[in-house]
């Protein structure tokens, strides 16, 4: 216990900078914390606590992003604890500006009601959805009449 | 997380309540991801596949709650995978198994719509459960507005499709008001609000909204009202028994392993 050794306690905002490095797998241009994953930092004697919020209940990628934070909070050199829970849902709505501008920047149309979706590649708004569902459960598949390109679209929930 | 603490007959009754939920997600989840690869169309091959990644994913969350509320050291692999195949209490609706695409369609149909009047029916009594179906019920959205468009689709097709899908509902009808047979103890339920309304009247708002969507379609079902202990079935389907084969087979492959 000599606080010689330990390492300094990092504050809330130097996680969440590092977190801000951990990528969605299935959409690696956008942070889980652009995602709008991530619920609550809280840093004390014990170590770091994360809390995530699941963007679908089954999404698949949830182990995969737990490894990924304590791996990226490592240096740091605290215990770290990952937690998921649903006190709060996720929405689409909690994709901050960054966020949106990273999804359409690599062709996947930000979360907005049908009547609003744009096609990321030429903006046109001449467009149909060709499915409800797409190769991710947070992607549905759309077509533009206007540049005529298949695109995806990140689904409003 | 804290769980509130429950009176041992609500936590009796909410154990009911949860079987029934995560098994019906469990089945048609699993049964839904047969189309994976075979499915009408393309679209509908990774529609089919996403819904049921869903309900899988709703029936892992659902069954974890249970292993928490039973404390018996099964977790929620134990609950999904290691039961005989009569102890599931999944409704009878999904003793029939996937079918033909009709047959599907009419399922879907009829479990979405009532799955929607069960969930519009959990109180916030229990935190755990209210903050998970408030998840649950937006991901939901989607899969009535998959199935919607796809009963609009074959009703008003001529011949073949309308013919399968009409003789579909009806073969299903009288199985599928046990999604909304209410759970043993529902009193309790009621009581501690973790139901904010019985099943009879989740069943009469959901025999509305059936007529609502099939009868400028020209179809009529005769739906009644399932009795209580309707989930308990002392012999399964043999569609059931195969399915349970299935979904079993890697679990029983090696006793233990973890995947």
């Amino acid at each position: 216990m000599s606080p010689a050794v330990a390492p300094r306690i990092p504050d809330e905002d130097a996680v969440r900078e590092v977190l801000r490095g951990v990528a969605d797998p299935e959409i690696p241009a956008i942070s889980i914390v652009d995602l709008g994953m991530v619920e609550r930092v809280e840093v004390g004697p014990d170590g770091i606590e994360v809390e995530l919020l699941p963007t679908f209940v089954g999404c698949p990628a949830q182990d995969f992003i737990r490894e990924a934070v304590i791996e990226a909070l490592a240096p740091l050199g605290h215990r770290t604890v990952v937690g998921y829970n649903f006190r709060r849902p996720w929405t689409s709505d909690r994709i901050t500006a960054t966020g949106r501008a990273n999804l359409a920047a690599i062709g996947f149309a930000p979360p907005a009601e049908p009547a609003d979706v744009r096609c990321p590649r030429c903006g046109s708004g001449q467009v149909i959805r060709d499915s409800f569902f797409g190769p991710t459960q947070c992607r549905s598949l759309w077509y533009c009449r206007g540049c005529h390109q298949p695109f995806e679209a990140f689904k409003p929930i | 997380m804290t769980a509130v603490r429950l009176a041992p007959a609500t936590s009796t009754a909410l154990a009911d309540l949860l079987f029934g939920m995560a098994d019906d997600e469990f089945v048609i989840g699993f049964s839904d991801s047969e189309w994976t690869g075979i499915a009408p169309i393309l679209e509908e091959d990774v529609a089919m596949s996403s819904i049921a990644q869903d309900e899988l994913g709703h029936a892992k969350a659902l069954y974890e709650l249970l292993a928490g509320v039973l404390d018996d050291g099964r977790d929620a692999d134990a609950l999904a995978y290691d039961r005989e195949p009569e102890a599931y209490r999944h409704a009878r609706l999904l003793d029939h198994g996937r079918g033909d695409w009709a047959m599907t369609i009419a399922r879907r149909f009829l479990y979405d719509t009532a799955d929607a009047a069960r969930l519009a029916s959990i109180g916030d009594g229990w935190p755990p459960l209210a903050e998970l179906v408030a998840k649950i019920r937006r991901e939901e959205r989607y899969h009535l507005m998959h199935v919607l468009a796809w009963v609009d689709r074959l009703a008003r097709a001529d011949g073949e499709a309308r013919s399968r899908f009409v003789a579909a509902l009806e073969a299903l009808a009288p199985d599928a008001p046990t999604i909304l047979a209410a759970p043993d103890g529902e009193a309790a339920l009621l009581e501690s609000g973790i139901l904010a309304r019985s099943m009879p009247s989740a069943f009469a708002a959901w025999r509305g909204e059936v007529a609502r969507v099939l009868g400028p379609l020209g179809i009529t079902i005769a739906l009644e009202p399932a009795a209580g202990a309707s989930r308990h079935r002392p012999a399964p389907s043999t569609d059931f028994r195969w399915l349970w084969g299935e979904f079993t087979s890697v679990r029983r492959s090696d006793t233990g392993a973890t995947w």
